[in-house]
């Protein structure tokens, strides 16, 4: 029987010193999160009505094109402070116009200033445009939303931290939490270096980029483990090598084929999730770079606990995930859950029949 | 690893076709599906992002709130001293909230405490023993001082109750007659969301958050706002006219008859001029109020109040004994029946103020849909197209398996009633990429047990197993990220969060089951002893110096 089996278009076998290099990489992960975090203190974000309050109105020209600057200086003209008009989409037709939060008078107070100036400027535009989306957000709604964002981002990566702790030892944890701080502070800082609108939607992607870009560095971790066991005499440096060497071709290809369907979000999506799509793509790819560059490498810096052989025999089991190196975690914590979920993978594995002599993953 | 027992496969099999079978009653139109016995009537919401929309956040002023209860408690405090024939020389707002009462002699103590202490009343279900299950906490301070302070849990049931109130009220304003689809909820601790679908305008729902408080009230008979001097005699108070802009009134701050006493309120046009009014009536006792004012003061103006404006403030000229009367003033028909719904409905019990608006035209929601399914679609394409490329047969397993994916999504998300967002979709589009995530890493630990010269059974049957592990923790990380965001976020986040989690846990069952089924059902039907690979690999370029 004759059929497709695809083609292995990825470079198996390869030899990249990527270890030896790290401190270029390092250097070059440490420049540009210094460069992010000039970037994010001297300019800041172009945060989004969500968080900065105000109004946003989408409008579309009825028929032809908009004139954005006839625009901008009509609305600048009516005196409410800042009024940004941006022409979105390809068709020349639509464009974005944002007012800023109205400051509240003895009379009225914010919010009720807020709506007048909406009132005004859609007086103004008239009826040549039709109006498609408005989005207004008080003052204190959007000091939540940016709590609750800072929140959320938080208490996402303390989570997979935990997660990661109980699946691995601390210095996997730790580095997997760095390499993943890393991915989602430069992806932060390139918002700061474009101007491009941060919004919840923009903290939703850099939530969901802190699961996704972890996964790839979960794949590396996970054959280091298992190379340690399977190989107890290499010297780390050249066993962190191979193991990225060999999940190369798996790091690279899952994020390339999700990046291939955020792109489609990307060039198809509408203006409202554009800036999701971005934040997932770039993600993407500075999270693969991490999870080869700069969590592995830091494995070498924090250490990792070599004698598994050990814990091996006087389990009789192969390695538990908890070791020597975890004596905290044998003491303080509950060792147990740790214990019981590492001994169960490589058993049950043995169990289903076939005996390889390491008890690795993919 | 690659065996399925027989009810196992069935299980599969049942599952994916409950899965195709239940979105169906989505396509369905309007009269197909109400005509669908209740057990399969489930589909997907569409959130207001998509099919266009008004949603619109207000928060309730507590400290309006709290005033006014302070300022029962005074007044019940007061009648409930006087009636105990009790001395007090100071009676009045306590620092911190609540009421405190400085007693004229301190042998009254007891009795004042024994007077006042019916004021409190337990809560219901108050399983709160610290905070005595009651709303107010009525103690003695110091030698000859009574506080009157409400309890944590008397706030928290007090503007539970107000928040409930108001979530009916506005309701009924919105829809009065409770067939649109109006969702009114309450939020947080003190915010109503009200979401209507298809409206493109947000003024009929800022309006339903007025207060509708109707009053009358006399005015000073003498002074105007010009004529009174610096600041209003005791007891009045400056309240400006609704139309006409610099025009206001003198008023007397004790209402003659307010609108809890009002039953009924109806638009009409006047049949003098045929302009737009309000006719209202009252109960009984407002009736009889309603005819002594007006008897007593004959000749002269009463200002008729509503939400803090004086609408009109005519002349009495004959005794009103029939209990009922009309407004009148510069409205248009939508303003009367606004007014008469409103007034019908009753008075909020605090000001809601709007926090948040989020309005979407239908268009734009089309235009969303239309681009949403345009980007699954490629999506879907290109990320199939490359498992193709890369994996042959098996990539269309993991094609096969990645449909189903988006299938089962709809089909659990039918089932729970979800609402679909634009996130929504874009979650769905990601975890598409993320399904085939689970395939890549089998397939390439397939080829790498080939490469290492394993028979392809097992090599076929290690893929799975081994990558089994790294794609549960690695899944879990994007799980534990997707079930914060759908704990914290709300509204569009929330839908997003939705796709995303339930993507998460379809993908692991459709890499773990379908394409496991489908790649045992290709082995089974391979008639050859030695069985070729599915899977082209190229040998590794060089192997690594391994000791």
């Amino acid at each position: 029987m004759k059929f497709f089996k695809g083609v292995d278009f990825f470079p198996h076998g390869t030899t990249w010193k990527i270890i030896s290099w790290r401190y270029l990489f390092v250097g070059m992960s440490w420049a540009l999160a210094v460069l992010s975090a000039i970037l994010l203190v001297t300019r800041g974000l172009n945060y989004g009505v969500d968080f900065k309050g105000g109004s946003l109105i989408e409008v579309q020209a009825k028929a032809g094109t908009l004139d954005v600057g006839d625009l901008r200086s009509k609305l600048n003209a009516l005196g409410l402070g800042e009024v940004q008009v941006q022409g979105v989409g390809v068709t020349g037709q639509e464009a974005l116009i944002r007012i800023a939060q109205q400051k509240g008078s003895k009379e009225v107070n914010e919010d009720k200033a807020q709506s007048l100036a909406n009132e005004k400027v859609k007086a103004s535009l008239g009826d040549a445009v039709s109006i498609r989306r408005t989005e207004v957000v008080g003052p204190t709604v959007s000091a939540e939303l940016k709590r609750t964002g800072v929140i959320a981002v938080i208490a996402a990566m303390a989570g997979i931290m935990l997660y990661l702790w109980f699946r691995f030892e601390w210095q996997f944890a730790i580095a997997g939490i760095v390499a993943l701080v890393h991915d989602v502070f430069i992806t932060t800082g390139m918002f700061s270096l474009l101007w491009y609108e941060f919004d919840l939607a923009t903290v939703a992607a850099l939530l969901t980029l802190a699961g996704y870009s972890i996964n790839d560095t979960v794949v590396v971790f996970d054959r280091i483990r298992e190379n340690l066991r399977k190989y107890k005499k290499m010297p780390l440096e050249q066993l962190l090598d191979l193991s990225i060497n060999e999940t190369l071709s798996r790091t690279v290809l899952t994020s390339s084929v999700t990046a291939l369907a955020v792109l489609a979000l990307y060039l198809f999506g509408t203006e409202a999730i554009h800036g999701f799509s971005f934040a997932m793509l770039f993600g993407i790819v500075i999270g693969t770079y991490s999870s080869i560059f700069v969590a592995a490498p830091l494995l070498l810096f924090f250490g990792v606990k070599r004698d598994w052989s050990g814990v091996k025999e006087a389990a009789g089991k192969p390695a538990a995930a908890t070791g020597q190196t975890g004596v905290k975690a044998v003491a303080g914590k509950p060792a147990v859950a740790p214990l019981d979920k590492a001994d169960k993978t490589p058993a049950a594995k043995d169990k289903s029949g076939k005996n390889t002599p390491a008890a690795g993953r993919a | 690893m690659l065996h399925f027992t027989r009810w196992k496969t069935l299980m599969i099999v049942g599952v994916c076709a409950l899965g195709l079978l239940l979105p169906i009653p989505n396509f369905f139109s309007k009269e197909r599906y109400d005509r669908l016995p209740g057990l399969l009537q489930h589909h997907i919401g569409l959130g207001l992002d998509l099919r266009g929309g008004a949603h619109v956040l207000a928060s309730m002023n507590l400290d309006e709130l709290k005033r006014d209860w302070y300022a029962k408690l005074t007044d019940e405090a007061r009648k409930r001293l006087r009636e105990a024939k009790i001395g007090y020389t100071g009676l009045g707002a306590a620092p911190g909230g609540g009421v405190q009462v400085r007693l004229g002699k301190i042998e009254d103590m007891d009795a004042a405490l024994k007077a006042l202490r019916p004021m409190s009343s337990s809560l219901p279900n108050a399983s709160i023993a610290a905070a005595g299950g009651s709303d107010i906490d009525i103690r003695r301070e110091g030698n000859d001082l009574i506080m009157i302070q409400p309890t944590e849990a008397g706030i928290n049931a007090r503007v539970g109750q107000a928040i409930s109130a108001a979530v009916e009220i506005v309701r009924n304003r919105l829809d009065p007659g409770g067939v649109k689809e109006v969702s009114v909820q309450r939020q947080g601790n003190d915010r109503i969301l009200v979401q209507v679908p298809g409206v493109e305008d947000t003024k009929d729902i800022i309006e339903a958050f007025n207060v509708a408080k109707l009053t009358f009230h006399l005015l000073h008979p003498s002074l105007s706002p010009e004529t009174m001097g610096a600041r209003p005699p005791p007891g009045y108070e400056v309240v400006p006219d609704r139309d006409k802009q610099g025009v206001s009134y003198l008023i007397n701050m004790s209402p003659l008859v307010t609108g809890e006493d009002l039953v009924d309120a109806q638009p009409g046009f006047d049949n003098r001029n045929g302009e737009p009014m309000v006719t209202f009536r009252f109960n009984q006792r407002g009736a009889v109020l309603f005819g002594r004012v007006t008897k007593e003061n004959v000749g002269r103006p009463f200002a008729m109040i509503i939400d803090g404006k004086v609408l009109s403030a005519p002349r009495i000229n004959e005794p009103i004994l029939g209990g009922s009367g009309q407004i009148t003033g510069s409205f248009t028909v939508e303003e009367a029946n606004r007014l008469a719904t409103n007034l019908r409905s009753g008075a909020l019990p605090a000001k809601l103020t709007v926090v948040e608006e989020r309005v979407v035209g239908a268009s734009l929601g089309a235009d969303s849909i239309e681009a949403g399914k345009r980007a699954a679609i490629i999506g879907m394409l290109g990320v199939a197209a490359f498992m193709i490329f890369a994996y042959g047969l098996l990539g269309v397993f993991a094609v096969i398996g990645a449909a189903m994916h988006v299938v089962l999504v709809i089909a659990i998300m039918t089932l729970l009633g979800s609402t679909m967002t634009l996130p929504g979709i874009a979650g769905v589009v990601l975890t598409i990429g993320m399904a085939v995530d689970a395939n890549v890493l089998i397939y390439e630990r397939i080829r790498e047990e080939l490469r290492n010269d394993k028979p392809t059974i097992s090599a076929m049957d290690q893929g799975f197993s081994r990558a089994y592990a790294t794609i549960i923790d690695s899944q879990l990380t994007t799980f534990i990220a997707g079930l914060v965001m759908f704990m914290l976020g709300s509204g569009p986040i929330r839908g997003f969060a939705v796709t995303l989690t339930l993507g998460i846990l379809t993908t692991v069952f459709t890499a773990f089951t379908i394409t496991r089924l489908l790649v045992s059902w290709w082995l089974a039907a391979q008639k050859t002893r030695k069985i070729e690979a599915p899977l082209s690999y190229s040998p590794a370029r060089n192997k690594m110096a391994r000791p």
